[in-house]
């Protein structure tokens, strides 16, 4: 076997030196009766010619060739070829957790850049060395403020992706935690009023998204300022990072939970993607998840090394902030690299190049007879449009065209069944655009 | 340097500063294809929304970009340079291949909301991986949803209490050995659980006799690691298991360590009710400076209906889909599909060994067995047992003359090795946890042991050195005191 650096003679040494005379004394501890007596029932052994032929041959099976116009939390971004070339280096590719810091440096300065790069983008004074996705990260964010203010109920805006609200829920069920959901305005933004309602002396935090599922930008400093007129906290949630080169960041938040897909992962079929949660420096020791610290060595040397484990499950056990051990740490590697590569100039210009298209299929979308906007607010690269007929049955004709449609809102939202969920990144083309509006037009056209 | 040290040799490697330190205005990394659609002023579309600029963002160019991530590169260890014994993490070699499928087109470029009909291919992946995964731990029924292992054993927790309370009530206790991963005690907490730690016995394992005298109506489950973080298979498994079901109770199986398991015994044919993977450790996906991972969760037949949404099901025309509409499971545990990325590259492994994975497992065991004979006449073995994976010492004998696990592991390092694990597990006083794994070979086992031979001579010799070690990185001994007393976790203008 190609992976393993033994011959058969080199283990009939070793076993000698053990004083065994077979393999099988070596596994004597296991109890007879519960050996294995035949080899497993895999396929394989494969060469790894066959391996690869066996998933270009998945990969065939899948949707290469369509024009899709999905994001709702997972978005096709640009991203250079140098970005995975650094995280295939050995050196990260196959490195543990920087534990033993003196070998790890490394590894420790590049988390140490990614908790920056999150606090310039969210607005935020700290962030921690990665989550396992966006919606673990708003989840642990709510658990982190229950802890802050003691209180157990949470306000939660339906206009949050659903899936994440129901992560938040299973956390929830066992925590005796109580989540409240409120609705939205013609706007798409959360319903001031019935928010202002909902939020009282025990809720804990109150949490929205923005953009939202909707793709609406929210007010974060009108929000926080409901949240803290009861002391509770607000918690503001990003699926679609790159918002943030154009728009301005929740700094009036407590906690920002955030997904890093859009900053240089890949869809990869849902994960594995990055969560980011920044707060502020007053909460840290609340935080959960893993910090990267600038320190000194003995020569007086600027070092790196992980800080503040005493939060952590351990060096706590039972007692600890969190459970979360393993993150998402070459993943927020990726994010870092690409961020360093946009930089400045090049997010800035990304996220102006996602306005401006989203904007251009909006208009040619809205040409279409009986095509609609739903809402009001403004919104980055997704927005909800109303079709005079159902999104799916819609859908199954653009995929004739080889083209993904909308995300039927439906699915979510039993009062948006006729929504659909339109999503246009840099990536996208004008010509990609008019053919998404071409063929929907002529979809529409056709008698029932 | 001491003629000792074969493995490693000094080597110059390149100062580089933080990546803002570099940065002036106008210099940019990455340039976007020309905008094909009139221009949006983000001012006019977002009013009091809009931003301009990020304040401290870098600007540098890609060929700075380059130097300065592999510059940062250079300064750590990795599988590839050589072993990395940390006990518990089963650093194995993460196989190229892996890194190839998982980047495919038509795989990395997948929406998980696109339509059923052509995801078939990622779903048909997920079903073989399942498959492999059952076959491997002998249990009925699967969910690769959880990211990790912590989360792998929330899920874990949550089937338990889910079916209990299908059954009357969801009880209040979980029982945990004291030679547990902080994790398991971690996570039960968060399922809603009281903890209840047991001791060892005096041969490091469950205590049986202990355990029947704590089985009361509270119990919900027991928490096992097995092989145990000694590297110790429990040899009453099967009978712990009995007592535990003789009380209504679950057994959950840590499968941290189920390397030194796959292809010789399944956990399912002992007992075991529950239990999780860690994918990052015995399928190979790579570590990466700590994650992405994946914990699946294999459970037994009765606690199929109360996995997270959603399941993977397959139709009367043979397709496959995603059910997500499951009244009695749990719920979902995170967005989408898990981590599918993760789960194609452990495929791609499970692939290349198909039922030959017991070679592998045989290997790590004998790496352990090679090393703890050859080692157990200068450290001290606290636990006699015979050992599978990985072997714990202890640093009681160097500990006379002052050297304590940390200075062994630090001096490890000018020897060219990364340190095993220290510390742990608890039951342990001044661990020192080895575990090889199959990736290495007879010389660089040969290498670790004349190593960790050399430095027990230090200790009796020259005990200073190894209390300063180490003496050959880019930096020394870091202050760890300092930064949490003051944080410093990010960088400013």
């Amino acid at each position: 076997m190609r992976y393993l650096p033994k011959s058969p003679s080199e283990r009939q040494q070793m076993l000698a030196a053990i004083g065994a005379k077979s393999i099988e004394e070596l596994f004597a501890s296991i109890p007879p009766a519960y050996r294995l007596k035949q080899p497993l029932k895999l396929p394989g052994p494969y060469s790894e010619a066959e391996i690869i032929e066996y998933f270009r041959a998945r990969a065939a099976e899948n949707s290469v060739g369509y024009t899709s116009f999905l994001g709702a939390g997972v978005y096709n971004h640009l991203r250079s070829v140098v970005t995975d070339a650094i995280i295939q280096r050995g050196e990260f590719l196959t490195s543990y957790t920087p534990y033993q810091a003196e070998i790890s440096q490394g590894t420790l300065q590049a988390i140490f850049e990614f908790q920056t790069l999150m606090c310039q983008l969210t607005g935020q004074e700290v962030a921690n060395a990665s989550m396992y996705d966006g919606s673990t990260a708003m989840t642990e964010a709510v658990l982190m403020a229950e802890r802050l203010t003691g209180r157990h109920r949470v306000v939660v805006a339906r206009s949050v992706h659903p899936e994440y609200r129901q992560v938040l829920e299973t956390y929830a069920r066992n925590s005796g935690m109580e989540v409240v959901e409120t609705g939205f305005a013609p706007s798409g933004q959360v319903d001031v009023e019935t928010l202002r309602a909902a939020v009282n002396a025990e809720t804990a935090a109150v949490v929205v998204q923005s953009p939202n599922f909707f793709g609406v930008l929210e007010q974060a400093p009108q929000l926080a300022e409901i949240a803290h007129g009861k002391e509770a906290l607000l918690i503001v949630t990003i699926t679609e990072a790159v918002s943030l080169g154009a728009a301005r960041p929740p700094a009036e938040a407590d906690i920002v939970a955030m997904e890093g897909q859009s900053l240089g992962l890949p869809p990869s079929y849902g994960g594995p993607f990055v969560g980011v949660m920044a707060t502020q420096e007053k909460f840290v020791r609340q935080m959960p998840g893993r910090l990267a610290g600038q320190t000194t060595d003995t020569a007086g040397r600027r070092g790196f090394v992980l800080t503040l484990a005493t939060r952590e499950q351990h060096i706590r056990r039972e007692k600890a902030t969190s459970n979360i051990c393993t993150n998402q740490a070459l993943c927020a590697l990726a994010a870092t690299v690409h961020m360093c590569l946009l930089g400045k100039e090049g997010l800035k210009e990304m996220a102006q190049q996602n306005l401006a298209k989203a904007r251009f299929a909006a208009a040619e979308l809205a040409k279409i007879p009986g095509v609609k906007p739903v809402f009001s607010g403004a919104t980055f690269n997704e927005f909800a449009v109303e079709l005079p007929r159902s999104v799916r049955m819609v859908n199954q004709e653009l995929l004739k065209e080889k083209i993904i449609g909308p995300l039927p809102l439906g699915t979510f939202y039993p009062e948006l069944t006729k929504c659909g969920l339109v999503c246009v990144t840099e990536t996208t083309t004008r010509a990609e655009i008019e053919r998404l509006a071409g063929a929907m037009k002529k979809v529409l056209e056709k008698p029932l | 340097m001491d003629k000792k040290i074969k493995k490693a040799g000094r080597h110059v490697s390149q100062s580089e500063g933080l990546i803002f330190e570099k940065s002036a205005p106008g210099k940019r990394g990455f340039e976007l294809p020309p905008c094909d659609v009139p221009a949006v002023d983000a001012k006019q579309a977002l009013g009091v929304q809009a931003r301009d600029g990020i304040q401290g963002f870098p600007e540098v160019s890609e060929i700075e970009v380059i130097r300065h991530f592999t510059r940062l590169s250079t300064w750590n260890y990795a599988i590839d340079l050589g072993m990395y014994p940390l006990g518990s993490c089963t650093m194995k070699y993460n196989p190229r291949v892996n890194e190839f499928v998982a980047r495919l087109e038509g795989i990395a470029t997948e929406h998980p909301y696109q339509p059923v009909e052509l995801s078939q291919g990622c779903l048909k992946i997920l079903k073989l991986l399942e498959e492999c995964l059952l076959e491997i731990t002998g249990m009925d029924a699967i969910t690769l949803e959880p990211a990790a292992g912590a989360q792998g054993e929330m899920t874990g927790l949550l089937l338990i209490r889910a079916y209990l309370k299908s059954r009357g009530g969801a009880r209040k206790l979980v029982l945990i050995p004291d030679s547990a991963h902080g994790t398991n005690p971690a996570t039960a907490v968060i399922a809603g659980y009281d903890v209840q730690n047991i001791r060892s016995d005096a041969r490091g394992q469950i205590d049986v006799a202990q355990l029947r005298s704590l089985m009361t109506p509270d119990v919900a489950a027991l928490m096992v690691t097995n092989p145990s973080t000694l590297g110790v298979f429990e040899q009453n498994i099967a009978e712990v298991a009995e007592i535990l079901h003789a009380n209504g109770s679950l057994l959950y199986m840590d499968g941290a360590n189920m390397n030194a398991l796959a292809g010789v015994t399944r956990p399912g044919d002992f007992g075991v009710d529950v239990m999780h993977l860690n994918l990052h450790k015995t399928f190979s996906t790579p570590h990466g400076g700590g994650g992405p991972g994946a914990g699946p969760v294999a459970v037994k037949k009765f606690l199929e209906p109360f996995l997270p949404v959603p399941v993977l099901t397959q139709k009367a025309d043979g397709t496959l889909a995603l059910d997500a509409n499951r009244p009695k499971s749990i719920g979902r545990v995170k967005a989408f599909c898990g981590n599918f990325g993760v789960l194609v590259r452990a495929l791609a492994y499970a692939l290349a060994y198909g039922p030959g994975m017991r070679q592998a497992s045989e290997d790590a065991v004998l790496n352990a067995n090679y090393i703890r004979k050859k080692l157990e006449d200068v450290y001290e073995l606290p636990y006699k047992l015979p050992c599978m994976h990985e072997v714990v010492f202890s640093d009681s004998r160097q500990k006379k003359n002052g050297v304590s696990t940390m200075d062994i592991a630090k001096r490890l390092i000018d020897y060219g090795f990364h340190p095993y694990t220290t510390a742990f597990p608890l039951i342990v006083h001044g661990a020192l946890m080895i575990e090889p794994t199959e990736s290495e070979s007879k010389e660089e086992c040969d290498q670790f042991i004349d190593s960790m031979r050399a430095i027990a001579e230090e200790a009796a010799t020259t005990p200073e050195l190894v209390k300063t070690a180490p003496h050959s990185t880019r930096v020394g001994r870091l202050d760890e005191v300092a930064a949490a007393r003051k944080p410093i976790l990010r960088w400013k203008p």
